[in-house]
């Protein structure tokens, strides 16, 4: 159940990313971070600053502009004993890195028949609504979700994001982490003690009885407050944040919907072809029998994010949208 | 020439030994491993003209004192990337021709379990870090592997062979970029066999091969890809450079591919014309050494003949191991997915 107790101490989800590669970084000497602006500068949403000042330069390193050229470098590294951390500023431009990732990062264990290993991180970005316009907003995990091979992280909390960034440091496969930058400034409650986080175990943010909502990264905040307002007119919403999109924790999800018999899934990349469609598949699969209403998916509107504050935050959903849609499939207008 | 060979070139022969004076041993080893590729290849064009072998196979004959002439240069635990042409690297790095015959085949017994294929052959026993279909696709590994072999203070250098029609892929100039900047032990070989598939470079590359890598500082240098000692003294210079934390070095091999682009590239004429093929074939690399072993009475023509006779009932051995070996489990399909 629900966000186990951090012991008191509340903390940013930037510090509990940064206290997560600071803490493997001292573990283990062969992981390093790399990307623009890492060392100095933080990164441009100053998540790692002073991140730099305990490990060096030579653990926490700038890159020149050339996200093909430090993924591809991070793969051989990863092939050849490190562990690294590569850093994408805006998951947008995981455009440029695609060979890399989905024809050598992700196909390479494979390839050899399992003689060689990518343990590599990539940590990038997702989400809209912060008026960065359309190359700056997009969610772009179902891509990278698409490909066997590798693993996606999307964390909604800042507990989650340091026990799943972690475990996802140490795995030994190439996993993609999404980092919502409007959440880095989002507090929680994470114990000073060390822990990890299975990659591929939902977690259910709120329990309820009445319809279940399937919520990533993001959208667990937006669903929540829905759940909240759906509580006033005595609908009891259950909001299960999956934390990863592969490995997908097919049964949690399938068992709420048994248990509320209604479901929708929330999540903010594109809604065509998205990552809805998958989790609205297994659950239409697996609790066929249970449900009393079809599934319903909401994503970000399949339009490239708009710049101008009044369409933008149209684009993706929120906690009324989420409210209605729960609503009316509830039958309760 | 790009570059005039560095002063350091002569230290790289032992101390006490005259320079120019050869290491018979190393050239027969140079003319075996040849020899090896070379028969290994026609087997593999027997085999996939006969329609015993699936998929796509890209000859390297005409292209072997490359291969062999950097992989001698090489300890056992360097890294080498390769590319869709990459059985001559394979070989030359230590890759076994009847595990690599099984892995064509499909056969579980091969490199990669029959999971590969021609293209990506992986050896990492030998520190072959696969064979990539993607043109330019390893540059980042290979600068990667160089990195961290860096990082962790072993010594190894990575070296990263490519045609010339990668030097189209932004990927190769992001990796030199690093690669000079943070001087790392990595070797980028192009070999130019002068043809990007079916066009000719000169349609497809702007201003020099050379400067491409001079523009980054890196030191370059261009070679006869022919003459497998050429290769071999320049590839020891550029390893010793890498070694001693001198950084990246860019080397042209000047080559030719005999045979067409993959093996049912039969009909060429409308992109290379017959006689500069013949041309190049009077320039044969194995021809080439075993002239300069002979000339130089370092061995005699029956040494050569019994290491090639050798070879051949190996090579002959290996096809058969893999043509009567077993193919995959059915189960093995989704096994190695994740590490
Ligand atoms: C990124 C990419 N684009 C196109 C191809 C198709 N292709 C395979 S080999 C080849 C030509 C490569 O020429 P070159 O790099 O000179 O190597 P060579 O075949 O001459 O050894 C092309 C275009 C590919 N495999 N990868």
């Amino acid at each position: 159940m629900s966000t186990p107790n951090g012991n008191g101490r509340v903390i940013t989800m930037g510090q509990a990313i940064k206290e997560a590669l600071a803490e493997e970084l001292r573990r283990d000497p062969t992981v390093y971070v790399m990307g623009e602006d890492v060392a100095e500068a933080g990164t441009a949403f100053k998540v790692l600053k002073g991140l730099v000042d305990e490990f060096g330069t030579d653990r926490v390193i700038d890159s020149p502009i050339s996200e093909p050229g430090i993924t591809g470098l991070g793969v051989g590294a990863a092939m050849t004993g490190m562990r690294p951390v590569v850093d994408i500023m805006f998951g947008d431009f995981s455009t440029l890195i695609m060979d890399q990732m989905v024809n050598q990062a992700a196909k390479i264990h494979y390839m050899s028949g399992g003689k060689l290993k990518v343990p590599m991180v990539l940590r990038t970005t997702m989400g809209a609504t912060r008026r960065s316009a359309a190359q700056h907003s997009q969610s772009l995990h179902a891509w990278f979700s698409h490909v066997p091979g590798v693993k996606v992280v999307i964390p909604s909390t800042p507990y989650d994001a340091k026990g799943l960034l972690k475990t996802a440091i140490r795995d030994d496969n190439p996993v993609v982490f999404f980092e919502d930058k409007m959440m880095y400034q989002l507090k929680g409650e994470v114990p000073e003690e060390e822990y990890t986080i299975p990659l591929g175990v939902a977690d259910i943010k709120r329990e309820g009885s009445d319809i279940t909502i399937v919520a990533t990264s993001s959208m667990v905040q937006v669903s929540l407050a829905a759940a909240d307002m759906l509580a006033e007119i005595g609908i009891s919403a259950e909001v299960v944040d999956p934390r990863c999109t592969f490995p997908l924790d097919k049964e949690a999800l399938i068992n709420s919907a048994k248990k509320t018999s209604r479901a929708i899934v929330v999540d903010e990349g594109y809604e065509r072809y998205g990552v809805t469609a998958e989790m609205a598949s297994v659950i239409a699969d697996g609790a066929f029998y249970y449900l009393d209403a079809p599934v319903k998916r909401m994503g970000a509107m399949d339009v490239p994010i708009p710049f101008s504050p009044v369409l933008e935050d149209l684009t993706v959903p929120t906690p009324d949208t989420v409210f209605e849609m729960a609503k009316t499939l509830c039958g309760a207008n | 020439m790009a570059k005039a060979k560095s002063t350091k070139a002569k230290s790289t022969k032992p101390a006490g030994k005259p320079a120019g004076t050869e290491d018979v041993e190393d050239l027969l080893q140079m003319y075996e491993q040849m020899v090896r590729i070379r028969e290994f290849e026609d087997k593999v064009n027997e085999l996939y003209t006969s329609a015993k072998m699936p998929g796509l196979a890209h000859l390297y004959i005409g292209e072997e004192a490359i291969a062999v002439g950097v992989c001698e240069a090489l300890n056992g635990d360097d890294y080498i990337t390769s590319t869709h042409r990459g059985h001559g690297h394979c070989i030359a790095k230590g890759a076994a021709v009847d595990i690599m015959f099984a892995e064509l085949l499909g056969k579980a017994a091969g490199y990669c379990g029959g999971k590969g294929g021609s293209m990506h052959i992986a050896d990492q026993a030998n520190g072959n870090l696969g064979a990539n279909a993607i043109v330019g696709g390893s540059a980042g590994i290979a600068a990667g592997a160089a990195f961290s072999a860096k990082r962790l203070g072993t010594g190894q250098v990575a070296v990263c062979f490519f045609g010339e029609g990668a030097l189209g892929q932004g990927l190769l100039y992001e990796t030199m970029n690093m690669a000079q900047l943070w001087k790392l032990p990595v070797i980028f070989v192009c070999e130019n066999n002068m043809y990007n598939e079916y066009t000719h470079y000169n349609e497809t590359a702007a201003g020099t091969l050379a400067g491409r890598a001079e523009a980054f500082g890196i030191h370059t240098e261009e070679i006869d890809g022919q003459d497998a000692r050429v290769v071999n003294e320049a590839a020891k210079r550029l390893v010793e450079r890498a070694r001693k934390g001198e950084g990246p070095s860019f080397l042209i091999c000047n080559t030719y591919r005999y045979h067409g682009h993959h093996v049912g590239d039969i009909d060429r004429a409308y992109y290379r014309p017959k006689e500069e093929e013949l041309e190049w074939q009077q320039r044969d690399p194995i021809t080439i050494l075993a002239d300069w072993i002979i000339g130089q009475k370092l061995s005699d023509q029956s040494v050569l003949d019994h290491i090639k006779a050798d070879v051949k009932s190996e090579v002959a051995r290996g096809a058969e191991f893999a043509l009567n070996a077993p193919y995959p489990d059915p189960s093995e399909v989704d096994t190695n997915v994740y590490a």
